[in-house]
């Protein structure tokens, strides 16, 4: 659920970075953290436990400029990827505005990332959003590792509706901002509609 | 038009409404700072002595918090727990959903008290409900209103591609 304050001429828009364990979610904020200038960005927040596992979210506010005399103000939110934080992930999904999709693209990570993408179906489903009437783009991480998943493999497991999608390497930011940038898009297209 | 549940919309009649009511409160209950939270996150007001504390972080927390309270709530059967109190050694914070829709932060030391802020947050609770009432009602009624049309309507490619440059 976005939010625009006409008081303050802000508009707050809600993204989540989604995934199985260990894809690199906390990476790319961490990142987008690093190469953003300290007047756009806010303090991030990590709840990990001890071994830095995210354990409930992490969260990044950006400030991206104005749009129409409106600031642009983006929430950014990862989930924990454990299978057993369920109930912590579909808190967090609530009144989300945009979904990343970050699989990944190690073979060995494919059930992984099919499972979290089936998991993120139902628990939208839950609060009566349908994934693919969402702002919704793919992330496909860990692209510098050597035993991946052919693009196309990825694509049909993951992307059957063919929604924007970004090969990446979180750790070195290749194809991080790409990402960012197509679900922000997305969703000021979406609040420009005015429909869901 | 904007989609009522997807978007929450805030115009300035109803900002300096609830602008009033905090400060109103802050005077009342002798607190240091209050905060107005919406459950997603996202500040709608505050007052006081706000600049020491980041106030982005403070309700991303307070909704996460709420979020998870609520989850407990459910779980053991209760609806939601409606009031939380965090007792530090220095500073309290007294946190409340407010029509089951906005959260209300409360930050106070020795100089105010749990009871008096409990019953200031009450009447004031009732006041901010009657208030965010009205603005679900003037939601619901918003397609006929002009002048009020979605500001992002007109929005370009060019405008979000510049948000990045
Ligand atoms: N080789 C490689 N490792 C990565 C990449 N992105 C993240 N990682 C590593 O994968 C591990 C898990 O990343 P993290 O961001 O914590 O995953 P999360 O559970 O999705 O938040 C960390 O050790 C990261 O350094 C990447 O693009 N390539
Ligand atoms: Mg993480």
């Amino acid at each position: 659920m976005s939010f625009i304050n006409y008081a303050s001429r802000e508009i707050n828009c809600k993204i989540v970075y989604y995934g199985p364990g260990l894809c690199g979610k906390t990476t790319n904020l961490q990142y987008i953290y690093q190469k953003t200038a300290n007047e756009s960005k806010g303090k991030m927040i990590s709840l990990a436990t001890e071994s830095e596992r995210t354990l409930f979210f992490d969260f990044l506010p950006l400030a991206l400029g104005e749009v129409r005399g409106f600031k642009t103000r983006f929430h950014l939110y990862t989930v924990p990827g454990q299978v057993f934080y369920d109930a912590s992930r579909k808190l967090i999904l609530k009144g989300v505005d945009g979904i990343v999709f970050v699989a990944d693209s190690q073979e060995e990570r494919m059930d992984a990332n099919i499972e979290s993408l089936e998991n993120l179906k139902e628990n939208l489903e839950e609060q009566g959003y349908d994934l693919y009437k969402l702002p919704f783009v793919i992330q496909y991480n860990k692209q510098d590792l050597p035993n991946i998943s052919p693009i196309e493999e990825l694509r049909r497991f993951l992307n059957p509706t063919k929604v924007p999608e970004f090969k990446a390497c979180a750790m070195s930011g290749v194809g991080v901002f790409e990402t960012l940038k197509a679900i922000a898009k997305l969703v000021l297209m979406d609040l420009k509609k005015g429909t869901r | 038009m904007l989609n009522t549940q997807t978007t929450f919309v805030l115009y300035d009649e109803e900002a300096e409404k609830v602008k009033e009511v905090i400060d109103n409160l802050l005077k009342a209950s002798n607190a240091k700072s209050i905060y107005l939270i919406d459950k997603n996150g996202q500040m709608i007001a505050s007052t006081g002595n706000v600049a020491e504390i980041d106030a982005t972080s403070l309700a991303s927390l307070t909704a996460g918090n709420i979020a998870a309270t609520g989850g407990l709530a459910k779980l053991i059967g209760e609806k939601e727990f409606a009031i939380q109190f965090h007792e530090g050694e220095k500073d309290n914070i007294h946190i409340s959903i407010v029509g089951s829709r906005v959260i209300l932060v409360v930050i106070f030391d020795q100089r105010s008290s749990l009871g008096l802020v409990r019953l200031r947050v009450k009447k004031a609770s009732n006041t901010l409900t009657t208030i965010f009432d009205e603005i679900s009602a003037k939601e619901n009624a918003q397609d006929g209103m002009p002048g009020r049309a979605n500001p992002f309507a007109e929005i370009t490619d060019d405008d979000i591609d510049n948000l990045f440059s």
